[in-house]
């Protein structure tokens, strides 16, 4: 499978996706426009506070190629953080007090620079990240020894896993992949990640195998925990339930399996208040792999930079940046539908 | 083409409330308290309820719960079991009246 970019699909133009989304919202469905439902939340303009979370997305090079990705990432995708963006990155952190460096991807370990930058980071004594898709661990002997390496540095693991069985989980990411992130899983688990009282979290995100909403994730956690302990073996501290946003190729899927009505009439519909006042770009600063700065990964990908003078990590100014309110848009229902949803779960 | 199933009229289960509004509460009351997690857990409810609506044949209610066990993370495996289940009772109480029919023609007999 190529990505939507490598097969030329008009959804590789982000102002088709944006066109589309803000006609479904309002001329099809007649629904309220996202600012309309946060001006009657009175959280319009949507004010951002100190940030938290430096996430930075090294690329959108990936082993995998999801039905679901928001990144359109594959192997196909070349285009990568250079060391230099890396460096422009470290200067910016080091101007801010923020203790959590988010790494992303597409794949993030494919990227050349990414234990120099993992390294660099640890050195400015914050705490890092990776979204690791655990299949890249097995994918080539070079990526083996991931597990001892992010042991090292103390990196919290936060890992895709959209089920506890085959089917699922390689109807959405691809054939192989299940078995690919057991195997994974229990390398990490052997050099202590997911263990009780190792301090090495290995956290799992659950995001629903089609056009529908997650459920509790407590209740996913419990069921997640018993299957992967008892059928693999696999321990593992939190799971995340994240809604899939209706942007890229899960966008596609939407429109392609005849969805997208229904689905983006539950996500208004589902709109919470409570999951909108905690909405992860509100603490975030995100940076794509060319150095501009987003409110968030989805933004990134909807390249809607941040409402700010500021735009680039080389002219970085957290002063400036933090006079800024996040920039919305009708994808934004997918993060405040039910309990909510950011790149650490639920929000409400 | 008109049916006498309409898929919109599912999100309108709300509306019976129009004709009345003190039963119809009262209903939805219950029902929410039902479904909450409990003894049993709103996952195992919600199989439960999958099996019952494919036995009362209820299309709104199939719509609903299989959406409903999707969120809650029921496998499609798990989903199938437990229409067998409403098979297997539906099936079970045909045939358990099979002795009723056996008493009957025995009676019947020579």
């Amino acid at each position: 499978m190529k990505s939507l970019k490598a097969s030329g699909h008009q959804l590789a133009n982000v102002d088709v996706q944006l066109q589309s989304l803000q006609s479904e919202v309002a001329d099809t469905l007649q629904l309220p426009l996202f600012h309309q439902k946060l001006q009657a939340a009175g959280l319009f303009p949507l004010s951002i506070v100190e940030p938290s979370v430096f996430q930075v997305n090294l690329g959108k090079m990936c082993n995998q190629v999801c039905r679901h990705c928001h990144v359109d990432a594959g192997p196909d995708r070349k285009e990568i953080m250079t060391r230099e963006t890396m460096q422009a990155c470290l200067n910016a952190l080091a101007q801010t007090d923020i203790q959590t460096v988010d790494l992303t991807g597409g794949a993030p370990e494919m990227n050349p620079d990414f234990r120099w930058f993992v390294e660099e980071v640890r050195k400015l004594g914050r705490k890092v990240m990776v979204r690791c898709n655990l299949t890249i661990i097995v994918a080539n002997p070079k990526y083996h020894d991931l597990p001892e390496f992010f042991r090292l540095h103390e990196v919290e693991v936060v890992s895709s896993l959209p089920f506890y069985n085959a089917d699922k989980t390689d109807r959405q990411r691809g054939k192989g992949v299940f078995e690919d992130s057991v195997r994974a899983l229990r390398m990490l688990n052997a050099v202590g990640y997911g263990q009780p009282d190792s301090g090495l979290l290995l956290n799992l995100v659950y995001n629903p195998n089609g056009a529908f909403l997650p459920g509790s994730q407590e209740s996913l956690k419990r069921q997640f925990k018993r299957v992967l302990q008892d059928e693999f073996s696999i321990q593992f501290n939190d799971l995340y339930a994240i809604t899939n946003v209706p942007i890229s190729r899960f966008l596609d899927y939407l429109i392609s399996s005849g969805n997208y009505d229904g689905y983006m009439e539950k996500l208004v519909n589902a709109f919470n208040p409570v999951a909108a006042a905690g909405v992860m770009c509100r603490n975030t600063l995100s940076i794509s792999w060319d150095g501009f700065i987003y409110d968030c990964d989805f933004n990134q990908m909807l390249d809607l930079k941040v409402a700010s003078p500021v735009q680039h990590v080389n002219n970085f100014d957290l002063n400036a940046l933090n006079q800024r309110s996040v920039v919305i848009n009708q994808h934004c229902y997918g993060c405040t539908a039910g309990a909510g949803s950011s790149c650490g779960g639920t929000t409400a | 083409m008109q049916t006498y199933y309409n898929p919109e009229d599912l999100k309108k289960f709300g509306n019976i409330s129009e004709f009345q509004k003190e039963l119809a509460d009262k209903f939805f009351s219950y029902y929410s308290s039902v479904f909450a997690e409990g003894a049993l857990t709103a996952r195992e409810k919600s199989l439960i309820a999958l099996a019952v609506s494919h036995t009362v044949q209820c299309p709104y209610c199939i719509d609903a719960y299989t959406s409903d066990t999707l969120e809650k993370g029921c496998s499609e495996a798990e989903m199938m079991e437990a229409v067998h289940v409403a098979a297997a009772i539906r099936g079970g109480a045909s045939l358990v009246h099979g002795v009723q029919m056996m008493n009957k023609a025995k009676e019947l007999s020579m």
